[in-house]
């Protein structure tokens, strides 16, 4: 069972440019975790001081945002495609 | 002038500095941080704002937004082609009245030209950058008043465009983007399927996505409505700003708009309290303010008031500590409230706005009934776009009678009619009210 995963132009500084992957992961935590595990470089940029995924930084599987499928507990199906995503955003506080 | 930065040195007064960890990035198509994926803003140099932005000299200046171009991200040089913005400041003391407000204005951008909303004034500095850039197509994801502001514009300025709207629009909204010669395309899916795949499109083609990659520059034309407003209050700021919320970003760069003005001078520092205006059936931003937390849950939108059905609100977190931080509050009203303020609005001050203007005019009232705004406070509303543009929620609400003959006695005896009709009425009120 295989995912492909497509990353943002934002990632490819830490990623050797690349721009696509395909990932064995069951479920976005494994995924993160692999992800990382393949460009150690994006690590630290992925993770806020907290160590959890920055806000900024949207999953979706095919057309819907993972929040809407269970996030976390989502089980990858075998052909998904996941976008990885920043939020677009201009604001200030 | 020159400041250092991370890249090297700038030879402008403004420069894209990311929101969350500060790296600068010079003048560049870009709107994500590339070390911590957060979005880019634009920061200026108000030590060199502090001689071209003056009361005299925005007196001075065009009677459009431009007269507040020296705090927007455009090079000194620019010659302004679309004169947008600068829209009526009006106190509104008949709508006040139907509130108990005794001190209400709105901020009427129904008017702002030349689509008659309040995204002609960010597509003005949106494609005054993508030109700087040498884009030769722009585009962007829409609700509709962005698809028609971004039509408009690049037609005046003869670029081509592609536009990605959800395909449930409102067919006043569709007509109003392809009248300019707009390339546009229909997505089937909400405003979020539309904008996630604008953000793909804008990585695949070197296109100036006013609200992608052009961004940090776009934001920055929603500061216009604050400059004005205090301007038109005679260079003061007011109370409250009663403010609708789609993605979130306005009501943070009229409070943007504000501080710069306190930090230039150009006003007495105050407490504004900023109030933010939604749907209920798109409610992300009110739900996070009611919950006490900048913690944005998506929705999936469901209202009528689809310019501001955005259930993944990228500028939530940010509106969501703007109205806290400044002892504010968000309110959500339903489908029907929405069409009753339209009504009301039109009735009472004869501005007809469209759904979004309902939403925030019938915040606006909960506001004044719940207390959180007191009558005699000086309180703005923002109304952001025309109800030529919606009109479909108005179906059925009118009775159009038959036609008289072009003879004076029938036009008399419908005189009769209708006035006996209101007296019917008007006593059917008091005895509901007795």
């Amino acid at each position: 069972m295989a995912v492909k995963v497509l990353l943002p132009n934002a990632f490819q500084k830490h990623t050797n440019n690349v721009k696509e992957i395909s990932s064995t992961a069951s479920n976005l935590p494994e995924l993160v975790t692999d992800i990382e595990g393949r460009f150690p470089a994006l690590r630290q940029h992925l993770r806020g001081d907290d160590g959890q995924i920055r806000r900024f930084i949207n999953f979706y599987v095919n057309e819907e945002d993972i929040r809407f499928l269970g996030n976390e507990k989502y089980a990858f199906q075998e052909g998904d495609e996941v976008l990885v995503i920043p939020s677009i955003a201009g604001g200030c506080s | 002038m020159s400041l250092a930065n991370s890249e090297g040195p700038l030879t402008t007064a403004y420069w894209l500095r990311c929101r969350e960890c500060g790296k600068t990035y010079g003048h560049q198509p870009l709107s994500i941080c590339d070390e911590c994926f957060s979005p880019l803003e634009v920061a200026y140099d108000l030590e060199y704002a502090k001689t071209r932005f003056t009361r005299e000299t925005i007196s001075q200046g065009p009677l459009n937004m431009w007269r507040y171009k020296a705090l927007l991200p455009v090079r000194d040089s620019y010659v302004p082609q679309t004169p947008s913005g600068l829209t009526p400041l009006v106190k509104a003391p008949r709508l006040g009245a139907q509130f108990g407000a005794k001190n209400l204005y709105i901020k009427n951008d129904a008017v702002c030209m030349p689509t008659l909303s309040f995204k002609d004034r960010v597509v003005a500095v949106a494609l005054a950058n993508a030109q700087d850039f040498g884009f030769d197509t722009v585009g962007c994801s829409s609700t509709g008043n962005l698809a028609n502001a971004v039509a408009a514009h690049a037609a005046r300025l003869g670029l081509k465009t592609y536009i990605l709207v959800p395909s449930d629009l409102e067919p006043a909204k569709i007509l109003n983007t392809q009248v300019y010669g707009a390339t546009l395309v229909r997505v089937d899916g909400n405003y979020d399927h539309v904008n996630r795949l604008s953000s793909q499109i804008a990585e695949r083609y070197n296109w100036g996505f006013v609200n992608v990659n052009l961004r940090p520059y776009y934001a920055e034309g929603s500061k216009t409505v604050g400059f004005e407003i205090a301007e038109q209050l005679g260079w003061r700021l007011p109370d409250n700003v009663v403010v609708p919320m789609a993605g979130g970003s306005l009501i943070t760069k009229i409070r943007k708009a504000f501080n710069e003005l306190i930090e230039l001078g150009l006003v007495e520092d105050k407490p504004v309290k900023f109030f933010g205006a939604q749907a209920t059936g798109c409610s992300p931003i009110a739900k996070a303010v009611k919950n006490n937390t900048d913690v944005i849950e998506p929705q999936r939108p469901s209202t009528i008031a689809r310019s501001l059905a955005i259930g993944n609100p990228a500028d939530g977190i940010y509106a969501s500590r703007v109205i806290r931080g400044t002892g504010g509050w968000a309110e959500d009203v339903s489908d029907v409230e929405i069409v009753s303020a339209i009504q009301e609005l039109a009735e009472t001050e004869g501005i007809f706005t469209e759904t979004a203007g309902g939403v925030t005019t019938a915040v606006t009232a909960r506001l004044y009934a719940h207390g959180r705004i007191k009558p005699d406070e000086l309180t703005v509303t923002c109304i952001t776009g025309n109800g030529l543009k919606t009109t479909d929620c108005l179906d059925g609400a009118y009775e159009q009678r038959s036609a008289i003959r072009p003879r004076l006695a029938e036009f008399e005896t419908f005189v009769e009619e209708h006035n006996a009709a209101s007296q019917g009425l008007s006593l059917a009120g008091e005895s509901y009210g007795g």
